[in-house]
């Protein structure tokens, strides 16, 4: 018997060594491209094409310095400042979009309802460049193309067509608690703004930091609209450019450092929204 | 039985009453038969029927739409030549600049073909509104034949934000949703049946309603098209591609979230967060750095060479099947995290029972895992994987960004061996200008992914029993 249980102790103790191990190395190799972007914007040599990790000229932080210093002609302050303009905008917008269409869908019944969350589905459907391609033309008639409105207007406008996270959220707010307020005399603005929206604090972040998360990831839709608008390009746009031929060998360590800047907000913010959307998703009252 | 009996009921109520919940047509033609001179007559003067029962305010503004439409149509360049302008597209082509004489701009068909569009959803948006302001005219001579008072003005407003409140909070959004994705979408669906393409770029030279002309173009599959033979080669790659990278990435998802979950396994939270690191990363980021590792004489080459693993630099994303092998490799690191992230929770919510029982009848780990973990996920996860699978098939980052559709090839046209359907037609439209080729494959995609996911959504529990759990 005794023997039995220490056979079986050791076998535990080599699984859970075995695992561990093995988890090690997997995090190693989903980990180490990010390692080496850290170490790369630290080089001092600022071609791409080295087929070695660790500096042989040393370490410096000039990469990160000059993104700031030396603005002619790839311009990252002014980047950085775009897309915090346009997410700041376009979050406010589409979250009033898409809280306004969601609370709509889930609580209120009327005759075209249905038919709307249809015809919401299909849309979503469609391969976003269509409408894209169509928006850049658009534009290019009414010489809207390189600005920053038309970015925002273009990222927000049709927000309201993606609220099916938003609604299964408020699904779960318990119908009871509208129709108690409703007996008490409540109008239903009152009941959406008073009652509604206060409980569903943790969607209302969940799609603020999706919008505004976008607009800082979002390369497609500025490479349409901005064309060679250097100065208008938001960040990640920005960043492609430069890896472009004309700009690699002088840049590549400045892409790299650039893109380590914005990354860490971005993963902060990407693991604190990921409790919201677990909270957002579990539902809002307990019990 | 029932059937009848309620239709019986509903012709009493039509009687007297005119039951506003039927379809739309229906309750105009009896809002006409039983509305009197007023009601009727307002099918002609908006809002006329709201004035003569007190309602100024309201019918004024009904008025004032009307007369604002007709004036939209009649103007010159107004409406109806914007309607006329849809179906010929422009008659007079701009002259280019010779010797002397200036460019003359002449019509631009993209312009005609985008505010006709724009005219037609206005007009339906006018009927809407016209049908309202009919409902609403008979509403308030009901209210007058039962010697009520019709609603004031602002008691209409207060309705607005209680019993009509979401009218109010669509507005805004369905504007957005109009102007944003349905124009846009209806332009680019029309683009398909044109000859929009660089000869014709609708600027300096018109362009022209031409049936399905672009459609046999693409589609046409013993006529040897260089379009045609793309389009069915490219078609083939993408639905490997989402097969394969749907599949490698849910199966190594789960299989590495079990292994975070299981008891043995010490600091979860840190472990989880070293796969989400990569997938918070912007994929601009990861899938650009790789690009540059995978590159002839990149890091990862330098690394295998003095490892001493390959003699010769591998060109990684060079031939066309090792870019292939490579897309789908990369897919899987980017991919992994999500998975993790998804399933890490439904996992924990499979009831233990079941195993204990597996384990009590004698189940080793590859049996529990077949017949019990891989089902049930199965279950829970399918309309996240179709979610999953239509998003690779239309999954631009990965391709333009890893290897922007290289290797070329002279077989293709315009495209090269790892494009995938959604970043040819991004490469037909913004590089080479055939915009009537584009807007059929991205009407193509479409008809895949609507079959795939209306299929699939319609069988689910979520779309069917919405109202089970309020």
């Amino acid at each position: 018997m005794g023997k039995k249980t220490s056979s079986m102790k050791r076998k535990k103790t080599v699984i859970s060594i075995v695992s561990h191990v093995i988890l090690t190395i997997l995090s190693a190799i989903w980990v180490s491209p990010l390692v080496a972007l850290i170490i790369t914007s630290l080089r001092k040599e600022r071609t791409s094409d080295r087929t070695y990790l660790w500096p042989k000229d040393g370490f410096t932080l000039n990469n990160y310095r000059d993104l700031f210093i030396d603005t002619d002609p790839l311009n990252y302050p002014q980047w950085i400042a775009n897309t915090f303009i346009v997410a700041v905008f376009t979050c406010l917008i589409s979250t009033f979009m898409v809280l306004s269409v969601a609370y709509t869908m889930s609580r209120l019944r009327f005759k075209m309802r249905k038919s709307f969350m249809n015809v919401a589905l299909i849309l979503g459907m469609f391969p976003g460049f269509m409408s894209m391609i169509a928006i850049y033309l658009m534009f290019s008639i009414f010489e809207l193309n390189g600005t920053l409105t038309g970015l925002v207007v273009a990222y927000s406008a049709g927000a309201g067509a993606g609220f099916f996270v938003a609604k299964g959220f408020f699904d779960t707010i318990p119908k009871s608690i509208d129709e108690a307020a409703c007996i008490d005399g409540a109008s239903k603005w009152t009941v959406f703004t008073k009652i509604s929206l206060p409980l569903s604090k943790p969607i209302i972040v969940y799609q603020v930091f999706t919008s505004f998360m976008a607009a800082w990831t979002d390369f497609i839709l500025v490479a349409i609209l901005q064309g060679d608008n250097v100065g208008k390009y938001t960040v990640a746009k920005g960043l492609y450019t430069m890896l472009e031929r004309d700009y690699i060998n002088l840049y590549f360590t400045r892409f790299c450092a650039g893109s380590v800047l914005i990354s860490i907000p971005l993963i902060i913010l990407f693991i604190a929204m990921q409790k919201c959307y677990t909270e957002g998703v579990a539902g809002a009252v307990k019990g | 039985m029932t059937k009848k009996k309620k239709s019986t009921q509903d012709n009493l109520t039509t009687k007297n009453v005119v039951n506003l919940n039927r379809s739309l047509p229906k309750v105009l033609v009896d809002i006409f038969i039983q509305g009197d001179i007023f009601t009727k007559l307002s099918f002609l003067i908006m809002g006329f029927s709201n004035m003569v029962r007190g309602q100024i305010i309201k019918g004024c503004i009904f008025l004032a739409t009307e007369i604002a439409f007709i004036y939209f149509l009649l103007i010159d360049k107004g409406g109806l030549f914007m309607l006329k302008g849809l179906t010929t597209l422009g008659e007079i082509e701009a002259k280019p600049a010779s010797g002397f004489t200036a460019m003359q701009p002449g019509d631009d068909s993209r312009k005609f073909l985008l505010f006709g569009v724009a005219t037609v959803v206005l007009c339906l948006l006018f009927i809407v509104i016209w049908a309202e302001s009919i409902r609403s005219g008979y509403i308030a001579q009901l209210a007058t034949d039962a010697k009520k008072k019709p609603n004031s003005f602002y008691r209409d407003i207060k309705e607005y934000f209680d019993g009509k409140i979401h009218r109010t909070l669509l507005f805004i959004p369905i504007m957005g949703i109009l102007l944003m994705t349905i124009i846009p979408i209806f332009f680019m669906i029309c683009m398909a049946f044109t000859n929009f393409d660089k000869d014709h770029n609708g600027e300096m030279q018109l362009f022209d309603w031409r049936g399905l002309e672009a459609f046999n173009k693409v589609l046409n599959m013993g006529g040897g098209d260089k379009y045609s033979y793309t389009f069915w080669h490219l078609l083939g790659w993408t639905l490997i591609w989402a097969v394969l990278a749907t599949f490698t990435c849910y199966i190594g998802g789960i299989v590495i979230a079990m292994l975070i979950n299981s008891k043995q396994v010490k600091f979860k939270a840190f472990w989880r967060t070293m796969f989400i690191m990569t997938a918070a990363t912007p994929q601009f980021v990861t899938l650009l750095l790789m690009k540059t590792y995978l590159a002839e004489n990149g890091l990862l080459n330098g690394i295998l060479t003095s490892a001493g693993i390959i003699e010769k630099n591998i060109d990684w994303l060079g031939t066309p099947n090792m870019a292939r092998f490579m897309c789908i490799l990369v897919n899987f690191w980017i991919g992994v995290p999500f998975t993790i992230l998804i399933t890490t929770g439904i996992l924990q919510n499979i009831p233990v029972d079941l195993y204990e029982a597996a384990k009590v009848d004698g189940a080793n780990t590859k049996t529990i895992f077949l017949k019990i973990t891989l089902p049930y996920m199965l279950f829970v996860t399918t309309p996240y994987l179709i979610q999953t699978f239509v998003g690779n098939i239309n999954n631009f980052n990965v391709i333009y960004l890893l290897t922007n559709g290289e290797p070329t090839t002279m077989d293709y046209s315009n495209a090269g061996k790892t494009d995938l359907l959604i970043t040819w037609l991004y490469k037909l439209s913004m590089d080479f200008k055939e915009y009537n080729v584009a807007s059929v494959i991205g009407i193509l995609v479409f008809a895949i992914c609507a079959t795939l996911s209306l299929v699939v959504f319609r069988n689910t529990g979520a779309y069917n029993n919405e109202e089970e759990f309020q």
